[in-house]
């Protein structure tokens, strides 16, 4: 279990003010100047000693991430983009930093910028986060009005500006390119990689998309120092804190700041209560976020909640949202839901999730209500995986995905029900 | 540029850097099917239908559209994740897809049919209920069945990076995702019938050829288009006699993979208003009357009788090929008159020097060009394909345009520096030797040379092309733009004033004066035949159509539509080519060399040959240039025009419609409707736009 001094939301409940003052106290902004001082290159290096992988979903490595970028601008300039478009049902860990804790978003910015050559950073906020994102203005105008950004952002001499930019509420923004597209002001259509945005992003310009905890947990570490995070944590490649948000059927759904790789069913005691009912009244749990395959009970026992331990039984971290299902969940009727929003959610672009996430759809409208043959189990089963790899963003995977983890733990639960229907028609 | 080595299917190929693997495939003969993928435009990678599997990447399939090729690369087409792959697309492809062809246009040369066969499931899973997408309207050319559409958005691009007219998207999104124009408007451009080509499936489809043929039925032959001095390759499709349609050929220096819509759409044309059988108007005031070929030859005879051959003159139109015209100049020239002209536009330059009246960069060379100034000139009209072009070199690479005359909408941006010679003249005297670029283009429309002052402006504009550093050891950067098919060959074959002859505005006073009494006009219709020949002149109309011309003549002979005859063509590049014959004209209509070859004979002054072959063997005797098809003779830099005053008038657009430039669009009913619906519901729109 985390200690307390080792937490870096402090203010994650918004006990305190969201404001410059109150964050200073906090420890935001302290001694930004000197870490730019030591150079991009300790900066990488640092990040990279952290162990600290994307708090996006995909998990990979943000120091790598960041050296990416050309050491040396070719002309084009380089940005970042915080991608604060967090869509992903069961997710709700960005919004309380944006909230709460602007300023360590805001001051990760200017690092992570510095450290990667750029001089504005664009924040791409949720349309729905419409509080959120005047509160998130109100720290940037803060920041500015203290020197903190703009011309000699924190006195270190480099020039950054941070420009926030609204979305208008589409779930596929959330994907990387197509929310450059979206800031570039065209439809939000995922584009094909490569290029990379490394090579070619926003404006055609050099690149980096990070989450916002990705960025907003940058300082922290720069000022405690890479080894220090990389101590937390289950091992070197799942190390550190981690937001999770834990909702559906516990006692308490919260936020809250773990370390990696705590066990599932730990995470479930001892922050939310509880499952509803007793853990024994346990069906299953979706472990990150819509999109990655649920858990049956039996492995919710000892899973520990970190990349690679979730990808072995088949699931993933995501973006650490963890859905508990207890026993009154019509779990069928729960994917069928998922798939309805993907199917609402696919951008139109590619063949495989236009088509597909449709099809899926019916098809589970009519397992539902078993309104189906038990061969077209495995028909739906083919079908997630002609959409799984084939489309040009993970939408398409993310949508197959729930429904091949509903097929492969509760399979049974969707014969059954088809032949509950067969009888109520005969 | 540097090459990479990969391997595809176990075949190694090498090829240039940044060329994708499909195109790297399809080199190989390694066929890799796609639906959005289109050489001319852009990657949007969508369809996924060409998923191949690049070994050691990640552990799926690659988009080849797009996936540049990597040194070392190892790619597989047929291993079972590729062939997985393709039926999952092409199931998804299906399911939404209503499955009608066999009521679809497209049906016997779909995409979507022929990759089904080849790629598909036998048989259909999907149980749901099918989508279906309301149709959207874009105007008399294209019909849409949007229910077919899968999305691969080419008609999208090209609306939006070949014709430059944006009109088309991609609306909402997921399954809903349907494309249209985001507010009622029709497509605008002349290139529209394009998008037929293009769509892959049959949501766009030729709204003419709607239910007419099939594809298996039609005989193709692959011929010229005349519609303008482009020389567009074609395909012209028959069923019977009649033309069922024209489709665009590839020809990557003339006119790519593109018609423009009057190419495209006016063959109705070839089967109304057609002159089937002769036709003579005995006395001044009664009416044609039909009448028989020996008739017609011999009635011609009585009224030439008498007549000196310096009262005879000869006009050729718009279309007509080159046999014809070196008939009848060869005719012409037997009987005695040097009154002759191809330029019935009443255009004035000198045609004494190739050069002067080519488009020398070539079309091709418009790729090249970093600096294009239009003069005089409406592209877009007047060759839409290389206003096309234009459009493509600003586009992908940014080259600057500018423009003397009026300021038309040309799809693309260009500034606009003035309206009269003076201020071309003021520009090359600003920019003398101050010129950067490389490789500098002026494009000289003909319509310029149409105004008294004609010969003064082209030898005005051989001292502004030198000012402007347009000709240089490698590179001729003067450009004249004509918008006659027949009219450059004409012009090579020398049908202009001989020795002592009279020009087209002499020959056109003279039938006023009575110093010509007889006037033969091939196939000359654009101008006004009848308000402007004097009623005493005896005029010989030969030509495919009943328009302005025969509506004059005293004796009308029926000739043949550039579909029906053999011949050789010009276009303003001077690039020569040969046209086949697709169709038979009606009636009792014949080839016009022949028509001149039997009324020689009938006038005692008989032509030297009776096959195309002999006749072919005289043109190509004097004329050696004709004989290399899909060449351009070379032609030398040197002086032209004569030096004169030329007025401040501004220069003009001659094509007041382009629907409506020729015989054969006036008798077509789609030019007319386009007429209606396209140019008239701008008029409208612009007048709605002021009340």
């Amino acid at each position: 279990m985390l200690n307390d001094e080792d937490r870096i939301f402090t203010n994650l409940y918004g006990w305190e003010s969201f404001s410059l003052k109150d964050a200073k106290k906090r420890g935001d902004w302290d001694g930004t100047k000197a870490i730019l001082k030591k150079g991009p290159g300790w900066i990488i290096e640092e990040m990279q000693a952290s162990g600290l992988r994307g708090r996006g979903g995909a998990g990979f490595p943000t120091g790598m991430k960041w050296s990416f970028m050309p050491k040396e601008s070719d002309g084009r300039p380089h940005y970042l983009v915080v991608n604060a478009d967090e869509s992903e049902p069961g997710t709700c860990k960005d919004r309380d930093i944006l909230r709460h804790e602007p300023h360590k978003l805001l001051e990760g910015c200017l690092i992570a910028g510095f450290a990667m050559g750029a001089h504005a950073a664009y924040i791409y906020i949720r349309g729905e986060f419409y509080n959120e994102g005047s509160e998130l203005l109100r720290a940037i105008e803060e920041a500015y009005d203290a020197g903190l950004l703009g011309k000699n952002a924190a006195g270190s001499g480099w020039d950054f500006d941070v420009i926030l930019h609204r979305g208008a509420g589409a779930y596929i923004c959330g994907e990387e390119t197509a929310l450059i597209e979206s800031i570039e002001g065209k439809k939000g259509q995922p584009r094909n990689k490569p290029p990379f945005p490394a090579m070619a992003g926003l404006y055609s310009c050099p690149t980096t998309v990070n989450n916002v905890e990705t960025i907003a947990v940058a300082p922290t570490i720069l000022r405690r120092g890479g080894p220090w995070f990389a101590g937390l944590g289950l091992n070197e490649k799942n190390a550190g804190t981690k937001l999770f948000c834990i909702s559906g059927h516990v006692e308490q759904p919260c936020n809250v700041e773990e370390e990696m790789g705590i066990p599932l069913k730990e995470l479930i005691e001892k922050h939310a209560g509880g499952v509803r009912g007793g853990w024994d009244n346990l069906l299953a749990v979706i472990p990150g976020g819509s999109s990655t395959p649920m858990l049956p009970k039996e492995t919710c026992e000892t899973i520990n909640m970190d990349f690679d331990s979730l990808r072995e039984v088949g699931t993933g971290l995501g973006t650490a949202g963890v859905i508990v299902m207890d026993k009154s969940t019509d779990v069928i009727q729960a994917i069928c839901r998922l798939s309805q929003f993907y199917m609402h959610e696919s951008c139109g672009q590619c063949t495989p999730c236009r088509e597909g996430t449709g099809w899926l759809w019916r098809i589970m409208t009519r397992m539902v209500a078993g309104n189906a043959t038990v061969d077209e189990i495995d028909q739906l089963f083919e079908v997630t995986k002609e959409i799984e790899g084939h489309t040009i963003c993970a939408l398409g995977d993310a949508a197959a995905w729930p429904i091949q983890g509903l097929i492969k733990h509760f399979r049974p639960e969707m014969e059954h029900r088809i032949m509950e229907y067969r009888k109520a028609a005969a | 540029m540097s090459t990479v080595k990969l391997t595809i299917n176990d075949m190694e190929i090498e090829v240039e850097r940044g060329t994708s693997i499909l195109q790297a495939a399809q080199e190989l003969g390694v066929e890799v099917p796609h639906f959005c993928y289109h050489e001319k435009l852009t990657v949007p990678a969508n369809c996924r239908m060409c998923l191949v599997e690049v070994e050691g990447g990640p552990p799926k399939p690659a988009a080849s559209c797009a996936m540049a090729c990597g040194e070392g690369m190892v790619v597989r087409t047929d291993s079972e994740m590729v062939k997985k792959a393709r039926k999952g697309v092409m199931e998804m492809l299906l399911i939404n897809h209503p499955l009608d062809c066999p009521i679809c246009d497209q049906g016997g040369e779909c995409d979507l049919q022929d990759q089904a066969m080849g790629y598909g499931f036998d048989r259909s899973r999907f149980q749901e209920n099918k989508r279906a997408v309301e149709d959207k309207e874009l105007g008399p050319l294209i019909k849409t069945v949007m229910t077919r559409c899968i999305n691969c958005t080419r008609c999208v691009r090209f609306a939006e990076e070949v014709a430059g007219t944006p009109v088309l998207g991609q609306m909402n999104r997921g399954e809903d995702a349907e494309i249209g124009t985001f507010v009622d408007e029709l497509v605008q451009t002349e290139l529209s019938g394009n998008l037929i080509d293009i769509c892959p499936v049959g949501a766009l489809t030729s709204k003419p050829y709607a239910f007419k043929a099939r594809p298996w039925e039609l005989t193709k032959t692959e011929t010229i288009d005349v519609h303008d001095a482009v020389g567009s390759n074609i395909r012209v499709d028959v069923k019977g006699r009649e033309v069922m349609r024209v489709l665009p050929c590839l020809h990557e220096d003339v006119n790519e993979e593109w018609i423009s819509d009057r190419t495209r759409f006016s063959y109705d044309g070839l089967g109304n208003g057609r002159l089937d059988r002769p036709y003579i108007r005995e006395d001044k005031k009664g009416k044609l009357r039909e009448a028989s070929w020996e008739e017609a030859f011999g009635f011609i005879a009585k009224k030439l009788k008498g007549v000196k051959g310096e009262e005879i003159a000869g006009l050729v139109g718009d279309l007509a090929e080159i046999e014809s015209i070196v008939a009848l100049k060869d005719l012409l020239g037997k009987l005695g008159s040097s009154n002759m002209d191809c330029r019935t536009d009443g255009a004035k330059f000198d045609p004494s020097n190739r050069a002067g009246y080519l488009f020398n960069s070539t079309i091709a060379g418009i790729d090249e060009a970093d600096a294009i100034l239009l003069v005089g000139t409406n592209p877009r009209h007047e060759a839409t394909l290389i206003n096309a072009r234009i459009r493509k070199a600003v586009f992908e690479r940014r080259v600057p345009v500018a423009v003397i005359g009026e300021a038309a909408d040309l799809s693309y941006k260009y500034a606009h520096v003035g309206s009269t010679l003076q201020d071309l003249e003021k520009l090359a005297k600003d920019y003398k030797g101050k010129v950067k670029s490389e490789k500098p283009m002026i494009i000289v429309g003909s319509g310029v040379f149409e105004r008294e002052d004609g010969e003064a402006i082209h030898n005005a504009l051989y001292k502004i092309a030198e000012d402007l550093g347009c000709i240089k050891k490698d590179w001729n950067g003067f450009n004249v733009l004509h918008r006659a098919a027949s009219r450059v060959g004409a012009l090579d074959a020398g049908f202009v004033p001989q020795a002592g002859g009279k020009d087209f505005e002499q020959i056109i006073a003279g039938t006023k004066d009575g110093s010509i009494k007889a006037l033969y006009l091939l196939g000359a219709d654009e101008f006004d035949v009848h308000g402007s020949i004097g009623w005493k002149t005896f005029t010989i109309y030969q030509g495919h159509h009943g328009d302005h011309g025969a509506a004059r003549a005293d004796v009308v002979l029926p000739g043949c539509a550039y579909t029906e005859k053999d011949g050789i063509y010009l276009n303003t590049e001077g690039r020569v080519q040969y046209a086949k014959r697709a169709a038979f004209p009606p009636g009792e209509a014949k080839e016009d060399w022949k028509i001149l070859r039997g009324l020689s004979d009938v006038l005692g002054q008989k032509l030297p040959y009776d096959t195309q072959i002999q006749l072919r063997d005289r043109i190509l005797g004097e004329f050696k240039h004709f004989s290399m098809p899909d060449e351009i003779a070379p032609a030398s830099w040197g002086g032209f025009g004569v030096k004169g005053k030329v007025g401040k008038e501004p220069f003009v657009s001659p094509v007041l419609n382009y629907y409506m430039t020729n015989a054969i669009c006036r008798a077509s009913d789609t030019m007319r409707a386009c007429t209606l619906e396209l140019l008239n519901s701008q008029e409208e729109q612009l007048e709605a736009a002021e009340l």
